[in-house]
């Protein structure tokens, strides 16, 4: 084989032989993408809220060393028969350590947990070890870090439409970028993994990259579109899309060398690791890579192409296009 | 094109880049030699382990700590530890009473007293000011002369603050000698005798003061800045700007109105009525006792002196952290191992590292030859942003945490797309018939936008969490930033200039078909004309197109996807039918294989 099945593939959709129409279904990927929203919000409503982390909660944390079970619902028994109603978090850590985290308990409640846990992993109570903490992420943490979020936000969307010139692009590439950070807050609330401040950091990197994504496929939007007005070959739609096309390509590779790091981290090390940094982080960046290069493609692109195509000019450029067609057809 | 006809293009980057290495090493090894730099990364918290402290809030004046205020005591030794470089401390409440504070490494003992350094501060009017040493014996003030209050006195200023025993104690106060630390606190209704220690070649002074009159929970915020001259000039003298909130600036107001008062009366510039000053006081010691020169009625003065930079620094940094009563007690202090272990981070690194492996055969799959130039710069951006970190770890007490690491292997992927965004280009310009080495220029100058303007987005985010979030996000951001500008001068620097050498290679220029670059391959050669000839023609080729596109439809035919091209110039050049179906058939038999 001396052509690459992919370089091949991305000949043809340069060349616009093969093309896919990112912009005229766009319906559909607004839908997809509006229920995907949608489940993202209700889920967590349903559920009460997310797994947040002790990081942000506070409480108590039982660690159980040298457990003779790694059964995660002998612990959870253990503290509903002192606490009923309560919700505790068991998790097996690393080997054979059990990690049990339950809301703030009374002095007598942590000895009596302390004392039941230590009989259902059949160890000695003082391999029991309680402590009693507050949230290390505090609400001043979250604050600044929303804060940081909004100026962000507001100062990326005025250099996008100053380097664009138009406010339109601006607004699809927020409009897809908050899609992925929905979608995978959506991947967190289903999954019921824990959102912990390494995974506050996966949003915030998957932020700067869904945005960052879409001004490499739309500063090619831009380059294809510059001279639409004197073009009567391709109406504003077919040229968005056209430009899509030509950076599929680029979209698939990077995301493959961004994903296959994280992808090796996701699986490979929270695989043999369990739960910890490297998991939430991860996971956050795996979803937030795949969601952003799809939210360029089906949703920015196609969203600033139905913004623009109601301009007046462009209706005009449109209606040039096709009398140019049928007269061809003649 | 003149650039890429001169001799060596890009080998003069090159060079540079070499000198950027050479400086940071340097650099770096310097710092190894003279200070207390190493050549691995500073870890954080949750890798290397470090100093936790168990701290017991006081409110003055006793009285439980409520929650209000344990967070409010959280979020200021967040500030203030945060002020001294992105270490990523830990910084939480325990059982609701105390704060416990985990710092990386082993705190420096600055580190350390600015946690503990207690925040009791306020405002009190000068009554008298007097030479640091202690009264010599013969020279006290005989009993029967000491001040005498005639009346009760009528507001802080009142010198019927002055009793005899605070006048002795005035006299035996020697402020040359470093007052020990106390954690009693004086009563804030009643005058108080104290010194402002010698600092930055300012002599000590020693103080009478009146009772409290604005409490330090009065300020509201504080800066500092370079003193703008009458036409908005800035001169270099610094100044320290207070901002009170509504209370205080009322009664600021009337203080400055009182003590403006003495200033006048005592001859104003030239005048050396101790009244006239208004003390800063932190915990007892009084940081500065500024003249009131005018009537302060909007609650924002500013205070000038002789400051240096730093000095200005300091006090804005203490009237702001100063503005809450509590003071900490230091319960424990010891040290805690790593909370991840070596395990995490072997695992991490190891994971790392497979995925690094699947990048480069990802990439060699997809580029061939070309790929080496991607792991080549990958390497290059590793080994730049290993020695910055390496720097920052030791200048800015920059420490790298799990997530930071993991970030930095996310960050793989975003130098990657630089080059893959400026690779495809220059196959866009192969495939528009161009030669490698003017594809290689026309390429970049395309990319160079794209890739400028994408980095430019990653950096906004970068900066602004910097300056706003605080804690972990903070780290984050600083690694986030740091990987943008190393992957920005890695392909300016590197990957562009070996691009520009190595298309004037055999292997690369003539496009072989394992390079990457194969015009074949790319669909760019059958269109026209022998592969051979193309190769040769590079400018030549796109401009010959032109007498063709203008005999199919003029304008719009510029703006033509290739296939379409195609299409038109197979209804209309049937003179070049048999060399596209030649070509085509070429193409077909490269598919087979």
């Amino acid at each position: 084989m001396s052509t690459t099945v992919l370089a091949r593939f991305g000949n043809e959709l340069y060349s616009g032989k093969r093309s896919y129409d990112f912009v005229g279904r766009r319906k559909l990927w607004f839908i997809v993408a509006g229920a995907a929203v949608l489940i993202a919000i209700i889920v967590p409503l349903v559920r009460g809220g997310f797994n947040l982390s002790i990081d942000f909660r506070g409480g108590s944390q039982f660690t159980i060393s040298q457990a003779k079970s790694t059964d995660t619902v002998v612990g959870q028994n253990a503290v509903h028969s002192i606490v009923p109603g309560s919700t505790p978090r068991v998790a097996n850590v690393a080997g054979n350590t059990i990690q049990v985290q339950t809301d703030q308990l009374t002095d007598t409640q942590t000895l009596q947990v302390k004392d039941k846990l230590a009989a259902a992993y059949g160890v000695n109570s003082n391999e029991v070890a309680s402590t009693f903490v507050g949230p290390t992420w505090g609400a001043d943490v979250t604050n600044q870090a929303l804060i940081g979020f909004v100026v962000f936000v507001g100062l990326a969307a005025v250099l996008m439409a100053l380097y664009f010139r138009t406010w339109k692009m601006s607004l699809s590439a927020l409009t897809g970028m908050i899609v992925t950070i929905f979608v995978t807050e959506g991947v967190y609330a289903i999954s019921d993994f824990e959102i912990s401040p390494s995974a506050i950091i996966g949003f915030l990197t998957i932020l700067s990259y869904s945005l960052y994504d879409t001004v490499v496929v739309f500063d090619k939007i831009r380059e294809n579109t510059a001279d639409i007005s004197t073009s009567t070959r391709r109406t504003f739609g077919e040229e968005v899309n056209l430009a899509v096309n030509q950076t599929l390509v680029r979209s698939i590779n990077t995301m493959m060398v961004a994903v296959l790091p994280v992808a090796a981290i996701l699986f490979i090390g929270a695989g043999l690791l369990g739960a910890g940094t490297l998991r939430d982080l991860s996971l956050a960046l795996f979803v937030g890579i795949l969601a952003g290069t799809a939210a360029t493609l089906f949703i920015a692109a196609p969203m600033y192409a139905w913004l623009r195509e109601g301009e007046p000019a462009l209706v005009k450029q449109a209606e040039k296009v096709a009398a140019r067609r049928s007269e061809a057809t003649v | 094109m003149a650039r890429s006809r001169t001799k060596r293009p890009g080998l003069r980057t090159l060079v540079w880049l070499v000198v950027l290495f050479v400086a940071l090493v340097a650099a770096l090894s310097g710092g190894v030699l003279v200070a207390q730099a190493s050549w691995a990364p500073k870890l954080a918290l949750d890798l290397e382990g470090g100093t936790q402290m168990i701290l017991a809030p006081k409110v003055t004046g006793g009285g439980a700590v409520t929650p209000d205020q344990l967070n409010q005591a959280v979020e200021i030794i967040r500030q203030r530890v945060d002020g001294s470089g992105v270490s990523e401390a830990e910084i939480s409440t325990q059982s609701s009473r105390n704060v416990v504070v985990s710092l990386p490494g082993v705190p420096s003992a600055e580190t350390r007293q600015l946690i503990q350094a207690s925040a009791d501060m306020n405002f009190r009017p000068v009554l008298a000011a007097g030479d640091p040493a202690a009264v010599a014996k013969e020279k006290l003030v005989p009993d029967d002369q000491l001040p005498k209050p005639s009346a009760a006195p009528t507001n802080a200023s009142d010198t019927n603050w002055v009793t005899a025993d605070v006048y002795k104690q005035f006299e035996a106060l020697d402020c040359t000698q470093p007052q020990p630390e106390t954690t009693q606190r004086s009563d804030p209704k009643k005058p108080l005798v104290t010194c402002q220690p010698a600092a930055n070649g300012t002599p000590a002074i020693k103080y009478i003061l009146g009772p409290v009159e604005i409490p330090g929970t009065d300020i509201s915020g504080s800066t500092y800045q370079l003193v703008q001259g009458q036409q908005g000039a800035v001169t270099n003298q610094w100044a320290v700007n207070i901002q009170f909130n509504g209370d205080g600036t009322k009664v600021f107001k009337d203080v400055t109105q009182r003590l403006n008062g003495f200033y006048v009366a005592a001859g104003g510039e030239r005048g050396n009525d101790a009244r006239a000053q208004f003390a800063i006081v932190l915990d007892d010691k009084v940081l500065s006792a500024p003249r009131a020169l005018a009537v302060i009625t909007d609650g924002r003065p500013q205070i000038t002196g002789s400051f240096t930079q730093t000095s200005a620094r300091t006090l804005s940094d203490q009237l702001r952290f100063g503005a809450l009563p509590i003071s900490f007690d230091i319960q424990s202090e010891e040290q805690i191992s790593a909370t991840l272990g070596t395990q995490q981070l072997q695992m991490g690194l190891l994971a790392g590292l497979i995925g690094l492996l699947l990048v480069v055969v990802y990439s060699l799959f997809q580029y061939r030859a070309l790929g080496f130039v991607t792991i080549a710069s990958l390497v290059v951006a590793g080994l730049m942003t290993y020695l910055s970190i390496t720097i920052l770890g030791w200048t800015q007490n920059y420490r790298l945490s799990l997530a930071g690491v993991a970030g930095l292997i996310v960050a793989i992927g975003q130098t990657a797309d630089s080059f893959i965004v400026y690779f495809e280009r220059i196959r866009d310009e192969l495939r528009e018939g161009r030669g490698l080495v003017s594809a290689v220029e026309n390429g970049w100058r395309r990319a160079k936008r794209t890739v400028l303007a994408s980095k430019a987005v990653n950096l906004l985010a970068a900066v602004v969490l910097y300056f706003v979030a605080v804690g972990n996000v903070r780290g984050f951001a600083f690694t986030l930033g740091l990987t943008a500008i190393a992957d920005l001068i890695v392909v300016f620097m590197f990957t562009h200039p070996t691009l520009q050498i190595i298309a004037r290679t055999k292997f690369f220029g003539e496009g072989h078909r394992f390079s990457g670059l194969d015009p074949v391959q790319l669909g760019a050669v059958p269109l026209y004309r022998g592969a051979g000839r193309l190769r040769e023609a590079s400018e030549a080729a796109r401009g010959s197109l032109k007498p063709k596109n203008a005999a199919a439809a003029g304008e719009a035919g510029r703006r033509m996807t290739i296939a379409e091209r195609r299409a038109a110039e197979a209804e209309q050049q049937t003179d070049l039918a048999t060399a596209t179906k030649s070509a085509q058939r070429a193409e077909r038999s490269q598919e087979e294989n």
